[in-house]
């Protein structure tokens, strides 16, 4: 059978259509169950504010091998209020535990930068326990060109 | 083999918080990697651990998984009261050990 023109062209579109569709938007980044289980095992139980915490990450990464990725916590950094620990993991990657940092009342200022690899367009979250046990969370989207796990 | 190298400013003054750069030159072999000639899984090796004391006391801390990229880069801060020596460790699932030492000079 020949195609016409008309029907190649409403092909195209619908095929656009379908891709459109299955491109992952914000909310299909759910986090799985292995992810909820480590952010609750680190809250321990308080309940996860919003705020405080800053992520610092580029919205497109060429190369998930290592993908920059920075935090932040305001926190005064004395040693009656200081932001103890913050975890960082990577939704998509397929073992989401990346780095735990802990600070102390002489970082000064609680932030710290490393290296990351992501397998794939995916979410990083980052959460933060302050030293009177309350939690923190912060998240942002990276979209990786070319993913960072080998294989 | 594992290179560390470490920017610490030489001087700094009193409570100063300064900028503290450490990068180990490792492979950090994630343990998802496959052999492409046997199929097996090359098993993981990274380093897991990092710590920084300064004058004995641990200031810093970072508890590193597979998901940190080869050559860990790691970035933070440490208000410094005092003239002293900082002392960086990494340790690799293997069990090695590499440390690094440098000193600050705080005036005023």
């Amino acid at each position: 059978m020949e195609l016409t023109k008309r029907e190649l062209l409403l092909l195209g579109s619908g095929a656009i259509a379908t891709m459109a569709v299955g491109l992952p938007t914000a909310s299909a980044f759910a986090a799985s169950a292995e992810v909820e289980k480590q952010i609750a095992a680190f809250a321990g139980g308080a309940k996860i504010g919003s705020g405080k915490v800053s992520l610092t990450a580029p919205e497109i990464a060429e190369n998930g091998n290592t993908v920059p990725i920075s935090v932040d916590v305001e926190s005064p950094m004395t040693k009656a209020d200081y932001v103890k620990s913050v975890m960082l993991l990577a939704t998509g990657n397929p073992a989401p535990g990346v780095a735990t940092f802990h600070f102390s009342p002489m970082s000064g200022q609680a932030s710290a930068t490393t290296r990351i690899r992501l397998a794939k367009t995916q979410e990083v979250i980052a959460v933060a326990k302050m030293s009177n046990g309350s939690v923190f969370m912060d998240k942002k989207v990276v979209k990786v060109t070319i993913g960072g796990c080998g294989g | 083999m594992a290179k560390p190298r470490v920017k610490v400013p030489r001087t700094a003054s009193k409570d100063e918080v300064i900028t503290i750069k450490t990068l180990i030159s490792h492979k950090m072999e994630s343990g998802q990697r496959k052999d492409r000639k046997t199929g097996k899984k090359i098993p993981r090796k990274i380093i897991n651990k990092f710590t920084v004391t300064f004058n004995g006391v641990q200031v810093f801390a970072t508890e590193i998984q597979p998901g940190v990229s080869a050559n860990p880069f790691l970035q933070f801060n440490i208000k410094v009261p005092e003239s002293g020596e900082f002392e960086f460790i990494w340790v690799d699932d293997d069990g090695s050990i590499y440390k690094t030492k440098k000193s600050i000079k705080v005036t005023g």
